[in-house]
């Protein structure tokens, strides 16, 4: 049971949350990601997701590790979903566990933000009149060293 | 040979999800030069390169075997 995975096949959170359970945790955060279907008022049909799969999971598994190191007796999974997805699926579900509360919240915001800077996953929006890539949704990213913050 | 992997518009406007090329041994720079010219792929100053998985910067040296990824700024979740 991979606890960083890309998957094609619709998630399902039990199972994420599962994969983090243990009896030294105290608290378990979960955040889902779910396709809207309004942003800044353009209507969107479906979202394709692409990735560069063996990269992506080996960036997630990184972000595990990095919150490992930053809150002590963390556990993460997270799993990332793929292909067409409609109004209200999940794309991206991240568990995390801790024994105080605090730390599961803290790394689970983390675990979200490193994942749009650096995990090698595409999003293309497919409105009624037309498509497109979308890059950085925070749209204030650059790469001044050339690699994401954080990547050595 | 160099596999050159594409990703989101980079696939679409080449029409294609993998490159190759031949040579021995170049920058990644020397490379995104390459693929503007022989290619016409558009603009890549950027777009991020990762060499055999791991982001790599311009100056990288990339050799025979490798596989490279352009990755365009990323949108997951």
């Amino acid at each position: 049971m991979k606890r960083f995975e890309i998957v094609e096949a619709p998630i399902d959170v039990q199972q994420v949350i599962d994969k983090v359970s243990s009896r030294e945790a105290g608290a378990i955060t979960t955040f889902i990601g779910t396709v809207r279907e309004w942003t800044k008022g353009k209507r969107t049909v479906y979202l394709e997701y692409q990735a560069y799969v063996p990269m992506a999971e080996k960036k997630l598994a990184q972000i595990g590790t990095e919150i490992e190191e930053k809150w002590d007796k963390a556990k993460v999974a997270i799993s990332h979903r793929i292909g067409h997805l409609d109004i209200s699926d999940i794309a991206v579900v991240i568990a995390v566990s801790s024994p105080h509360r605090k730390a599961a919240y803290e790394a689970n915001e983390y675990a979200i933000e490193r994942i749009k800077e650096m995990v090698p996953i595409w999003k293309k929006e497919n409105w009624d009149n037309g498509e497109s890539w979308i890059g950085d949704q925070r749209e204030n990213t650059s790469y001044p060293t050339g690699r994401p913050e954080g990547e050595k | 040979m160099i596999e050159v992997l594409l990703f989101a518009h980079l696939r679409d406007g080449v029409g294609t999800a993998k490159l190759e090329i031949n040579t021995e041994s170049l920058t990644v720079e020397q490379l995104k030069d390459k693929l503007v010219h022989d290619f016409g792929l558009p603009d890549l100053d950027r777009v991020m390169v990762a060499i055999n998985e791991e982001y790599a910067s311009n100056q990288d040296q990339i050799k025979n075997g490798d596989t490279v990824a352009l990755i365009p700024h990323v949108s997951g979740g």
